[in-house]
């Protein structure tokens, strides 16, 4: 009985200190933002490889998220003789929860995975000791730009995954279903209030900030080789997508 | 002058280093021998300070660094420069950019000074022209060191710091690549430290050996002295004897 009461709690200290850990490093890499000097260009590379290169899985996601929200949506509304509103239905759905959750898991598996394997790997090739002993340093070199292109990157994104997953409901909706033009954008214009906009936005960059930097810290302090590089990138992806959907709760509880 | 002083360290409570005690002349090249796992590459870490001792001191020039903090550190990183085991080549840069790397981060030099520089490190190692636009993953172990040392030594430093240079290496490459130990040795006369399990390879190079065994320095001279030395775990090693290494 004592045994797992242990396990259980060594492993709530080991939790706790992980993210005490974590806040440590997310406040020295947003710190060095300030600290000269400034290297702007890392910054830019950073959004091409999280941003830009997540652009075709955004695409494809938010076209069917939004292709199979009007789906559904329109053989309920239909129930009760309102199809007339499945464009702010649709809107809603992407815009408060669908876009930013969505986007924050698509680039976590996809971003936040390479973002952990590239530093892992500079971890066990000495890459980063290498920075280390040239005076530069990696947190500066290495974490900043990418924590700073999570931020930038993940709402452009969301607003990405927005616009295609309504031209995606508008697809299924209006062309192959019927409903007229005209309402699915005048409902969706009625509905949607600034509210819902800054809440997803605020969402998007949380959960951008807190994808890179798990997938960061995992990568920044992998150990064990190849082996350990593979278990680093798979923590990364499951708490980031976790952390995502943990996230979104308390913010919505906030917004609501 | 690098002077270590009764430095200890453990991990997990495994005591890696037991009281290392060691100097280092200014100018010369100290090598420190042992088997693998012996802990050198955790020595070598402690004195350009990635890791930190649980005791003990490392003077330069009579200067603590574990006491270095801030600009003072980085003024000491900048003294030295380190070829690591794998080359640590950043594997997103070019060869080009990897040895430019050091200059464009830490000077104000015009791009065609820096360029110029660069093709006279890739020429100094025997490397061509043509391997300026490769990246790591295109090079041979021996390119990829070759490489790494343009860019250790493109930092003009005085203290130079390499960590199993040779391991992994052909005979051939292996002799290159001491020649070029030796030959930038002769050009810059820094002050370095090789750590390498390679006898008796490595005695080539060295103006002073000393060997680490369970945590401790067992022998330190001349290589000569190294060679006749009358301790029977320095010969076993020497000698590269199965019970020894097994032991």
């Amino acid at each position: 009985m004592a045994n797992p009461l242990r396990q259980l709690g060594r492993k709530s200290v080991d939790m706790v200190q992980e993210a005490g850990g974590m806040m440590i490093f997310l406040l020295e890499g947003l710190a060095l933002a300030f600290v000269p000097p400034f290297r702007p260009r890392r910054v830019l590379e950073e959004i091409h490889k999280i941003g830009v290169r997540s652009t075709l899985i955004i695409l494809l996601t938010a076209a069917f998220t939004g292709m199979v929200l009007a789906l559904q949506g329109y053989y309920t509304l239909r129930k009760y003789g309102s199809e007339g509103a499945l464009g702010s239905a649709v809107a809603l759905s992407l815009i408060r929860e669908m876009g930013p959750v969505l986007t924050g898991i698509m680039v976590s598996a996809r971003a936040g995975s390479a973002v952990t394997a590239e530093i892992g790997i500079m971890r066990i090739t000495e890459q980063l000791d290498a920075l280390d002993t040239m005076a530069v340093n990696p947190i500066q070199y290495v974490v900043m730009p990418k924590l700073l292109a999570g931020v930038i990157a993940v709402p452009l994104l969301t607003a990405i995954f927005d616009v295609v997953g309504i031209l995606g409901g508008y697809l299924v909706g209006v062309i192959l279903l019927g409903v007229s033009s005209g309402s699915y954008f005048s409902g969706m214009v009625q509905s949607v209030v600034p509210l819902d906009i800054n809440g997803g936005i605020v969402k998007s960059l949380v959960f951008g900030l807190t994808i890179i930097l798990v997938a960061c810290y995992k990568g920044y302090f992998t150990e064990h080789g190849a082996e350990g590089v593979s278990k680093a990138t798979n923590q990364t992806v499951v708490l980031s997508a976790v952390l995502v959907l943990a996230w979104d709760y308390v913010l919505t509880s906030f917004f609501m | 002058m690098i002077k270590i002083i009764n430095l200890v360290k453990s991990f997990n409570g495994q005591k890696v280093l037991d009281g290392i005690n060691l100097e280092m002349p200014t100018g010369q090249i100290t090598v420190v021998i042992g088997k693998s796992g012996v802990g050198k590459s955790v020595l070598l870490k402690h004195i350009i300070g990635l890791l930190k001792p649980d005791s003990g001191q490392i003077l330069v020039d009579g200067q603590d660094i574990a006491l270095l903090k801030g600009q003072a550190l980085r003024d000491f990183k900048r003294r030295f420069a380190v070829l690591f085991q794998g080359g640590a080549l950043f594997d997103s840069l070019s060869v080009f950019e990897n040895i430019a790397f050091p200059l464009r981060e830490k000077t104000r030099l015009p791009e065609a000074e820096i360029a110029q520089r660069v093709r006279e490190r890739l020429a100094q190692m025997n490397l061509t022209a043509e391997v300026e636009t490769k990246f790591p993953d295109e090079l041979s172990g021996g390119m990829k060191k070759r490489v790494a040392l343009a860019r250790a030594m493109i930092q003009e430093p005085e203290i130079m710091f390499y960590d199993e240079p040779v391991t992994g290496l052909d005979p051939p490459m292996t002799n290159t690549v001491f020649h070029l130990i030796s030959k930038t040795h002769q050009e810059s006369g820094y002050t370095a430290l090789v750590v390498s399990h390679d006898i008796p390879d490595v005695f080539q190079v060295a103006h002073q050996v000393a060997m680490l065994h369970k945590g401790r320095i067992i022998a330190a001279g001349a290589p000569e002295e190294i060679q006749n030395h009358p301790d029977p775990v320095v010969q076993s090693f020497i000698r590269g004897e199965v019970d020894f290494l097994e032991g």
